[in-house]
């Protein structure tokens, strides 16, 4: 009986350990670190080339799209710690990106200060929450 | 006074249920059965009152009164009706009160369906619905109300009463026919969970740990699983035509959520049988029952507490903290009663072979146990690392993907090889007699598919092992179905039919794994999708595999609800003409942002076996507003997971259905059960 068992451990394991590996490799090839605009500031040189995933809103006024339509620049975060964004990315750009909603951008930040990404997205602010505006934006009208 | 009265009855149901709980559990105590029908009409008064609220809050919606916040941020006067309606679960006040609703109906339809039957454990049921219930009920009250009224807030006075002219409109990306019945459906899967739930901790409370139970647990799991699947399925199938990145999966928090609870469940239906058959794995059995039922509630926590980022996360709100103490409780206590009841759930069999039916099922167990932990540590990495670390550290779609894709081979190989296994232990004749010609069959299709270009590792994979499966399954059926064609002189059709309503369980289950092959070949069309776009005027073409795209028409248009440029494109197959896609780009009036929409269109080529999607965006307009961005993708058998996914969910409903020879019998049990009843009442 006992070795009927240790069979079974011992299957059980070599599955666990397989996928324990494969989970490992994947974290390795996926990570990445999530940040705001100001956190990104603290870490000063040591974010320059790490793979990065950054969070801001993005200032109004500060799309731009390159004559060709390929590159898109704009800036997020909050005066004064505010971060130009370069997308570089294939896909077109989420309809969800527009003047103050909330973007996630990944890529990696530049020497140059220029954080380069290869994907957005774009959380439109109140449609989501900030739910408590509501009655004051309509107010505004 | 339609937010009048929806305030009174969530006050009010919100009372009962308080009520109901403390009722039930003294009647128990107290052996009182006046206490415990009390408590068990106390239920059905809570369902009641809850729907109540409910129909107050669509009727608000229909005739748009903006007093009342939710239907502000939710709805305008343009929105049609039936957008209305479903805004009643568009956001987070509406969506949790809908969750609160379809528990106490499953209650309500729990309590007619087992009162008289399962007299002895229904209390205990009736007490950890009900208890589930207060969560929620205190939650409508007083952390998420959807009868709030809009206001004004400034800072120094308190908040002014105020009615909006218009209200900000659904989140355009809801505005959609799958959006009105997923949520539905996905939480008709989540709350479901809550009854096995409840059946398992009521059989534990009672001791009563025999079949009882784990039939009507198994039915209830099988239905939450079955709407699970429906929801997680149109949740894909929305997700593929409305965000117009081209895919129906992105490895999204909310996605995991769902599938979590999936995953369990499914684990668990498996399991479920070595129990029934060997009378093993019962502790095992009961822990799935109590994760299946907290990873639901994990999910709407998920989905509803902003914890971790995603395109779904609604909000960040408050509830969080109501999530993670109420989870804490409920499996702490469910945990220790499990503890305290070990002595009664002694296994009466041991494993004996590794090739074995037991044996299948234990590694599918294992490795849907690691999918879901996979996925929920890769779902909650950003929490964990930065409670950790102080930095919050994501894992994205490779993650997910490399761990999932061999698992959910190694299960599509188990698929195939465990419903034909003995039990206890294979012979290696019967090894051969099942497996040889199918593995025969499968490889020389995989050679044969190989030279013709299938050369991407785990879709070969994928596709030798669909084969495989799809053969062992057809193979069943076609066994079965003979042998009756001999007994019994039917026909071959009609022996099939037969057969599957005789035995529901066990060929409904093989068309279950027969839609799940179909997924899989689909969700293998994965490895070949190819993409492209382009800057087109008038007149412009495209060139996408064997299609060209050409511009035909660029237009604007207007209507009530929004502004839009629509493009007219023809599709050429191979250079014929096959269909016109009108792609779109929207931009929705109501509210102050404007926020832009594109509506994809499809060409499902249903005329060739491989079913490719071209899947076009209306991506932008180029600076100068004379040319449209185009995007489009090729994505090769798509089609084939939805099949798939219609498939599973039929297999599940014939899986439902009582055998064909057991419904008579059972039926003149309940008529003589029924008799003396009826007398009862008409006294």
């Amino acid at each position: 009986m006992k070795r009927k068992q240790l069979k079974f451990v011992v299957g059980s394991m070599v599955i666990i350990l397989t996928i324990a590996y494969l989970a490992y490799s994947g974290y390795q090839d996926s990570k990445s670190y999530f940040q705001t605009v100001p956190e990104l500031y603290a870490m000063k040189d040591s974010a320059v080339g790490v793979r990065t995933q950054v969070s801001g809103d993005v200032v109004a006024g500060t799309i731009q799209r390159s004559d060709d339509g390929k590159v898109v620049d704009f800036v997020i975060g909050q005066e004064p710690k505010t971060l130009k964004v370069r997308y570089i990315g294939k896909d077109p750009l989420p309809d969800t990106l527009i003047d103050r909603a909330t973007a996630i951008a990944s890529g990696s930040l530049g020497r140059d200060g220029v954080f380069t990404a290869n994907q957005i997205t774009a959380k439109c602010a109140s449609k989501y929450e900030k739910e408590k505006a509501a009655g004051v934006n309509i107010a505004k009208e | 006074m339609a937010a009048q009265i929806g305030q009174f009855a969530l006050a009010l149901a919100w009372v009962v249920t308080a009520y109901s709980v403390v009722a039930s559990l003294l009647g128990i105590r107290l052996k009182n059965d006046n206490l415990i029908a009390s408590g068990r009409n106390a239920a059905l008064g809570v369902f009641a009152s809850i729907t109540t609220a409910i129909v107050c809050l669509g009727y608000l919606f229909a005739i748009s009164d903006f007093s009342i916040k939710y239907i502000a941020s939710h709805s305008n006067r343009d929105l049609p009706i039936y957008f209305k309606v479903s805004s009643i679960w568009g956001g987070q006040e509406g969506s949790l009160l809908f969750w609160g609703w379809l528990l106490t109906l499953y209650t309500a339809l729990v309590i007619f369906q087992n009162w008289r039957k399962h007299s002895s454990i229904m209390p205990y049921v009736t007490a950890v619905l009900m208890t589930t219930s207060l969560f929620f009920t205190t939650l409508h009250l007083f952390a998420v109300n959807p009868f709030n009224q809009t206001v004004i807030l400034q800072a120094a006075n308190s908040p002014i009463p105020f009615v909006p002219r218009d209200g900000q409109g659904l989140n355009p990306l809801l505005q959609d026919a799958y959006m009105v019945i997923h949520p539905p459906m996905l939480y008709l899967g989540f709350v479901g969970f809550a009854v096995p739930f409840a059946f398992a901790m009521a059989a534990l409370f009672t001791r009563q740990l025999g079949d009882t139970w784990i039939r009507t647990t198994r039915r209830w799991t099988m239905i939450a699983w079955m709407f699970l699947s429906i929801g997680i399925m149109l949740g894909g199938k929305w997700a593929y035509h409305e965000l117009g990145w081209g895919g129906f999966w992105a490895w999204d928090p909310v996605e995991n959520a769902s599938l979590m609870p999936w995953l369990i469940g499914t684990a668990f239906l498996h399991s479920v049988m070595v129990q029934e058959k060997k009378g093993m794995l019962k502790v095992w059995n009961m822990v799935l029952v109590i994760m299946s039922y907290i990873m639901s509630i994990f999910g709407t926590f998920l989905t509803r507490s902003g914890v971790v980022n995603s395109v779904h996360a609604f909000a960040q709100s408050s509830i969080g903290g109501y999530f993670a103490a109420f989870i804490v409780i409920a499996l702490s206590a469910s945990l220790f009663l499990l503890f305290d009841r070990l002595p009664y759930l002694k296994s009466e069999n041991q494993m004996e072979s590794m090739v074995s039916r037991e044996s299948s099922f234990l590694f599918n167990n294992l490795i849907l146990l690691a999918a879901c932990f996979a996925v929920f540590w890769g779902t909650m990495f950003p929490v964990f690392s930065e409670a950790v670390t102080g930095r919050k550290i994501t894992v994205s779609a490779p993650f997910f993907n490399e761990v999932n894709v061999p698992i959910a081979i190694f299960l599509m190989f188990l698929t195939g090889v465990g419903p034909l296994l003995a039990w206890r232990k294979a012979s290696t004749d019967s090894l051969k007699r099942n497996f040889l010609t199918p593995a025969i069959i499968a490889l020389t299709a995989g050679v044969v598919l190989y030279i013709r270009g299938l050369q991407h590792l785990y879709a070969w994979v994928a596709v030798v092992m669909s084969i495989f499966v799809a053969i062992t399954i057809v193979r069943e059926f076609y066994k079965g179905a003979m042998a009756r064609t001999v007994g019994t002189g039917e026909r071959f059709v009609e022996a099939i039919i037969n057969l599957t309503f005789r035995n529901t369980r066990r060929y409904g289950g093989y068309i279950v794994h027969f839609g799940f092959v179909l997924l899989f070949i689909g969700w293998s069309g994965q490895a070949f999708t190819t993409d492209t776009s382009a800057d087109m005027g008038i007149g412009d073409t495209l060139n996408l595999r064997e299609y060209t795209l050409r511009m035909d028409k660029l237009e604007t248009g207007d209507d009530p609800n929004y502004f839009s440029d629509k493009a007219s494109v023809s599709l050429f197959e191979y250079g014929t003409k096959v269909a016109n896609l009108y792609p779109e780009r929207r931009v929705y009036k109501a509210g102050s942002e404007q926020q832009p929409l594109s509506v994809v269109s499809i060409y499902d080529s249903a005329r060739n076996l491989y079913r490719s999607d071209v899947y076009i965006v209306f991506a932008g307009a180029t600076r100068d507003g004379k040319k449209a961005v185009i995007q489009a993708f090729y994505n090769p058998l798509t089609a084939w997971v939805w099949i798939g996914g219609c498939v599973l969910v039929i297999g599940t409903l014939i899986a439902l259905l009582p055998n064909k020879k057991t419904v008579i019998r059972r039926r003149t049990e309940a008529e003589i059960k029924e008799e003396p009843k009826a007398v009862e009442t008409q006294v």
